[in-house]
């Protein structure tokens, strides 16, 4: 089995684990003594009012239960570990690891450009990917940016968003962390065409691609500026899944 | 008194990158002079005092209340953690309160520390009595009474006080802190002056509000005022500004929030008075629904919350939150924090209440301690008229009044820090 592969079995088996153990209602436990606030949703809260906190969200439980394990991950393992490669690495040869990772990355850009049928933004990408992966050695520097290519991001989630699917329901991945059904179908799709019919499949190499998926998900995080309890909200929860549906939509709409 | 959630300081905050030009021996100046921008951008590079990249700290989580058990809504709640940047000699100790709604360890806390550990002090950073973290551990009863405020933040300076001994040598003590951190020292230095616990030596207070009450409504308006249509359209504005903001990072080719990009971003688009007023307005807002939130949680609920309901680490807080975001301060006043002190003290009422959220309720002590010292800006945004005009008759030569900056844009300005450094080693200012 190839890393990518693994990666989403090690997820969706985490997935219905953790589906399985969260039987739990999201609602406060109350009894016969429970009295109602003074300041109540019913009341507070009018018809037309701003509902941007409110996102489809009906494995909640689940959810909150995987947020807590990220939670726990992020902090015993994932940031450690990111901080271990800041340490040893120089900023400038991060940089350069994060450049090769995006070039690979310009694989799913091509696919999903000409699935929206984006043929200007594809050419764009294709002249991105063979003037990084030459005059940039391997993807390492980036100079068709300051030739004005620049980077056309396009995952399956925007296809599928693109054509029209509603997010479904928000979910919290192990690990990878804030979806929805809509970009975990599409995190799936992307994965098994970079497998079967990408990069993956051309290299035919377990070690490179091993290598590879552990670069990408440190290189990820590294990147990734978010940290648990930054917000100092105890509605954290609430305001990322707010932000990550808000910046999906932006993502799909252009 | 901003704390802006993850994305949106980031987003507005602009970080600016340009040469390093040392701005010593020259009159004040000062880039911004609308006091809004100066609020929410941080200083150029250019003009910002030069501060170390690394001072040795150590962190530490004290268990304020032994016997407290930690509600399961807050299971990522463990103690209140405090940092302590430290010398490897004897020198006295300053203990620095945070803003509204901060950690200890913010960015600003982050710099102000390392000011003051290069001035030579012993640095003990402490979380707002009204951030999250705080009320959970370390409150007794309701935040946002000036009294009880200082008594938990007290008992706490005494307990971090006892966990760092071992480790530090101290010479003297001293307090500062800014915004409503600067409101609760003045407070504090009151408290201790009958405890005698620390005999602080310096008190300085770096842009506190005169009347809580009146500073805290005013920051509300902020955004009830400027957002176009009202708070019912706040959805439309703030899609609006997310995609805007977007749109720029698309444009330029990044995904990330560099600061860099922050900086580019701020010149592309620079955000009108009422969207930066706005934006002040919607992070207060949020500060002060997060403080509420917790605070009702912690004493049983009644007033978010259902009473006697228990929520634990699996309960949608959805709904909660967006009757949080919708109550004002002057509602949690009014509804929950007087009556609460109206049932404790039968001789309590809201004028009682609203007087000890001033400055004035201590005025004559403020008058008489020479070791108490005020840095504040004329522009500060949530000072009203005639206030900068009282804390300069208050004060009289321990306060140093810069004619711009905001609500403390300036406070890494040199002059400012020189300021600061020099009232809390003993100079005049």
């Amino acid at each position: 089995m190839n890393s990518t592969t693994k990666r989403i079995s090690l997820i969706s088996a985490a997935l219905s684990a953790m589906l399985l153990a969260s039987g739990c209602s999201t609602l406060p436990e109350t009894s016969s003594k429970t009295i109602p606030p003074l300041r109540t949703y019913e009341d507070v809260v009018k018809k037309d009012s701003p509902r941007l906190l409110e996102v489809s969200d009906s494995m909640e439980g689940f959810n909150r239960g995987a947020y807590r394990f990220n939670y726990n991950f992020d902090k015993y393992f994932f940031i450690p570990v990111v901080r271990t490669y800041e340490f040893i690495l120089p900023d400038y040869v991060e940089d350069r690891v994060s450049n090769a990772v995006d070039n690979i990355g310009e694989f799913a850009n091509l696919t999903n450009n000409l699935f929206q049928l984006k043929f200007k933004d594809a050419g764009i990408t294709l002249s991105r990917f063979a003037i990084n992966t030459t005059i940039g050695i391997a993807g390492l520097w980036d100079p068709a940016t300051s030739f004005g290519l620049e980077r056309q991001t396009e995952d399956f989630g925007q296809t599928l968003g693109h054509y029209g699917t509603g997010n479904g329901s928000y979910i919290v991945l192990p690990i990878a962390g804030p979806s929805n059904v809509r970009d975990t179908a599409g995190m799936v799709v992307d994965g098994a065409i970079f497998t079967f019919a990408g990069p993956s499949a051309w290299v035919d190499d377990q070690g490179i691609s091993n290598a590879y998926t552990a670069t990408y998900v440190v290189d990820k995080r590294h990147r990734i500026p978010f940290r648990y309890r930054q917000t100092g909200s105890p509605f954290e929860y609430e305001l990322v899944r707010m932000l990550y549906t808000m910046k999906r939509d932006f993502d799909i709409a252009n | 008194m901003k704390r802006l959630f993850a994305s949106i300081i980031l987003i507005m905050a602009c970080l600016w990158w340009a040469k390093s030009v040392s701005a010593d021996s020259r009159p004040y100046f000062y880039p911004f002079v609308n006091p809004y921008v100066a609020t929410v951008m941080e200083l150029p590079k250019a003009f910002e005092v030069k501060l170390p990249e690394e001072v040795p700290t150590k962190e530490y989580t004290i268990d304020v209340f032994p016997d407290l058990k930690i509600p399961d809504v807050f299971w990522y709640e463990d103690g209140l953690p405090f940092s302590l940047a430290y010398q490897d000699h004897k020198a006295p100790l300053v203990f620095v309160v945070a803003g509204t709604g901060s950690r200890y360890n913010t960015p600003r806390m982050v710099k102000l520390q390392k000011a003051l550990h290069q001035a030579g002090f012993h640095v003990i950073s402490i979380t707002s009595p009204t951030h999250m973290d705080f009320v959970v551990n370390a409150s007794k009863g309701l935040p946002g009474d000036s009294l009880r405020d200082a008594r938990d933040l007290y008992r706490v300076m005494k307990l971090a006080y006892e966990k760092v001994k071992p480790k530090i040598e101290v010479s003297s003590f001293a307090l500062t802190g800014y915004s409503l951190g600067a409101f609760n020292a003045a407070f504090i230095a009151k408290l201790d002056d009958e405890q005698k616990r620390f005999n602080f030596k310096r008190v300085l207070l770096i842009n506190p509000p005169v009347n809580l009450y009146d500073s805290v409504i005013a920051l509300d308006k902020l955004m009830v005022e400027n957002i176009p249509g009202g708070p019912e359209k706040f959805d439309q504005w703030f899609r609006g500004l997310v995609a805007k903001l977007a749109a720029v990072s698309k444009e330029m080719g990044h995904t990330e929030l560099s600061g860099d990009f922050i900086y580019n971003a701020y010149k592309r688009l620079p955000p009108s008075e009422e969207n930066l007023a706005a934006i002040i307005g919607t992070a207060f807002r949020m500060s002060s629904a997060n403080m509420i939130f917790t605070a009702d949680v912690m004493n049983g609920g009644g007033y978010i919350v259902p009473k006697n309901a228990r929520l634990n680490n699996s309960t949608s807080l959805t709904k909660y939150a967006m009757v949080s975001y919708r109550t004002r301060f002057e509602d949690y006043f009014n509804e929950y924090l007087l009556p609460y002190y109206e049932k404790k003290d039968p001789y309590m009422n809201r004028q009682a209440l609203l007087d000890r959220s001033k400055l004035q309720s201590i005025e004559p002590y403020l008058k008489s301690a020479s070791k108490i010292g005020l840095v504040h800006n004329e522009d500060d945004i949530i000072l009203m008229p005639g206030e900068i005009d009282y804390l300069q008759g208050v004060f009289g030569n321990r306060a140093r009044i810069f004619p711009t900056g905001g609500h403390m844009g300036n406070m890494f300005h040199p002059d400012v820090v020189r300021s600061m450094i020099d009232f809390l080693t003993g100079k005049e200012i």
